[in-house]
């Protein structure tokens, strides 16, 4: 492990009410790697993302981002910080078309103004090509180009979720999370998902933190694995790890009943 | 001749307000009925302006606009933060209370009404402002600020996540409604060179609200046509008198059950906006053609 955590949580809490959703949550992601967040239904692990991407507040606890804490700040700020997401019932921008969904995320890119683009002033020409250009590349390395024109809506749901990534990746972050990416999906989809991840990780140089109940994919490509249930930590570790853990497998299956 | 130029005129003032409307509610996605509060400001700071201080048009227009913009800032601070629905209904109350303090106010006529305010607005100024909006709007809307409002009118919390500053966003399209419809308001002041509070109730925020929904919501093209449609059809049917609300009314849920997203709902009338369209439907096409192959293959 080289130097500081792309993402360190710290005795992390989340209180709704009087129910801790989160409770006393602490891990890290380690630079460049890929991270796997499991727990039965409930858990508590979209919580988790919630709360890293400033949906919700923190009612205890840290988030640091690249060794700076980021929790309690607007949303907005924490995306453009390079921290982005995808989401658990996919919210594309339907209307738009599948160009349109990447290009309007490639904004951060550019810089000119709103007198800029008003006053259609040299700067605007300049910049909005480049992010009509980074929107087609992208769009090309994902493997969507030849649907760039369809209405997003319209898109099959394996490429709707694909598409959702792509549109993280308009942002050029160093951190990607991903909510359920395989949700729906059949096997063979599946393992496709799986080479997309460990691909977009290498070729976008960023580190990854994924939700997800398909055990493959969470076995395949997670260095690490933090289990989580009722809110509270379960176990952290390898893989092989967290796999043998009982703790995990009473979680996950129920208590072997005593012979 | 003069009557036809009259509707016309009415038209190019109603434009400017509802284009504003247009990035608002068509494009951002949020809903007011209040936004003749905003016109009734433009329109009384330029009376003001014209019938007692004697300034020139030109820089009535221009403070009727920015005084509406101005009080949409206080107006924006308060209410954006609100969700779905209420925004909408702080819209109406700021709408209604303008109103009732402008009857109040006998500086201005109060309830009575002011009459004799001098006519300026005259057909040039109506179509050049007219020029200059649609251009403006039509270039925020294809920027990336532009698609930004977009986002925020497609789905807030994945626009957030998209780095897109949600509150700002919002404000910026209030502004710009507000200040376009502060610039309607003075044109029709010195137009119809009389003003009274009632005719900024809430009657007039819907009916600007009507029209962008007529001409189709997130497009400019539709809204010039649903402010042409909507204005001219009353005058054209005048002669029907008491019908003429009655087919104006027909029109508006005709179009609304045969296509609830308006005219052009989505669509601009552009040969880019059209090629657009296209393409789209043709990848659907294509798109219908591949599975339905794939699913023949698999049962063969």
């Amino acid at each position: 492990m080289n130097g500081v955590p792309v993402l360190e949580l710290k005795g992390l809490t989340k209180l709704f009410g009087g129910l801790a959703a989160v409770n006393d949550v602490s891990f890290k992601v380690r630079e460049g790697g890929i991270s796997g967040l499991i727990g039965p239904n409930g858990a508590g692990k979209t919580t988790v993302f919630n709360l890293i991407t400033g949906v919700y507040k923190v009612t205890e606890g840290q988030i640091l981002y690249q060794g700076k804490p980021i929790h309690n700040q607007e949303p907005y700020k924490i995306a453009c910080g390079g921290v982005t997401r995808t989401f658990q019932n996919i919210r594309l921008f339907k209307e738009l078309s599948v160009f349109d969904n990447v290009y309007t995320a490639c904004h951060l890119s550019a810089n000119y103004n709103l007198f800029e683009s008003v006053f259609r002033l040299p700067r605007y020409w300049k910049e909005d090509k480049l992010l009509k250009e980074q929107a087609r590349s992208l769009l090309q390395i994902m493997g969507l180009e030849e649907r760039q024109e369809l209405t997003a809506d319209n898109l099959p749901y394996g490429l709707q979720r694909r598409l959702e990534i792509t549109r993280a990746l308009a942002l050029k972050p160093k951190l990607l999370l991903l909510d359920e990416p395989a949700a729906g999906m059949n096997p063979d989809e599946t393992e496709q998902l799986m080479r997309l991840i460990v691909e977009v990780r290498k070729m976008f140089d960023l580190s990854v933190l994924v939700i997800e109940h398909h055990m493959d994919l969470i076995m395949g490509i997670c260095e690490h694995i933090h289990v989580l249930s009722f809110g509270c930590t379960l176990a952290d570790g390898s893989a092989e790890e967290v796999a043998n853990d009982p703790k995990v497998v009473e979680a996950y299956l129920g208590a072997e009943e005593e012979k | 001749m003069e009557y036809i130029q009259g509707i016309a005129i009415l038209i190019g003032i109603n434009l400017i307000a509802v284009l504003g409307l247009c990035i608002l509610t068509g494009f951002t996605g949020l809903f007011s009925f209040g936004h003749g509060g905003f016109m009734a400001i433009g329109a009384y700071i330029s009376a003001i302006m014209t019938a007692r201080l004697n300034l020139p048009f030109s820089v009535a227009i221009l403070a009727g606009g920015l005084s509406a913009g101005l009080i949409s800032v206080f107006i924006g601070q308060l209410t954006l933060k609100l969700k779905g629905d209420y925004f909408c209904i702080a819209t109406m109350g700021f709408g209604e209370a303008v109103r009732v303090i402008l009857n109040n106010v006998e500086y201005c006529g109060g309830a009575r009404g002011w009459a004799d305010l001098p006519k300026l607005t005259s057909w040039w100024v109506v179509l050049l402002l007219d020029i200059v909006c649609l251009v403006l709007t039509w270039n925020l809307i294809n920027s990336r600020q532009g698609r930004n409002l977009i986002a925020v009118r497609e789905e807030e919390l994945a626009a957030q996540m998209a780095g897109v500053n949600v509150f700002r966003f919002k404000m910026i399209a209030l502004i710009v409604s507000a200040v376009l419809a502060g610039v309607s308001g003075a044109l029709m002041a010195n137009y119809l060179q009389f003003l009274r509070p009632t005719m900024f109730n809430m009657a007039k925020s819907t009916d600007l609200t009507i029209m962008v929904i007529f001409g189709g919501l997130g497009s400019i093209s539709g809204t010039v046509l649903g402010t042409i449609l909507l204005v001219s059809l009353p005058e054209v049917f005048r002669n029907f008198a008491q019908w003429r609300l009655v087919i104006y009314g027909l029109a508006v849920i005709v179009i609304m059950v045969g296509r609830p997203k308006g005219i052009m709902g989505g669509m601009e009338l552009t040969p880019a906006g059209i090629r657009k369209v296209l393409a789209a439907r043709r990848a659907k096409a294509k798109l219908e053609a591949e599975v339905k192959a794939a699913e023949q293959g698999d049962a063969a």
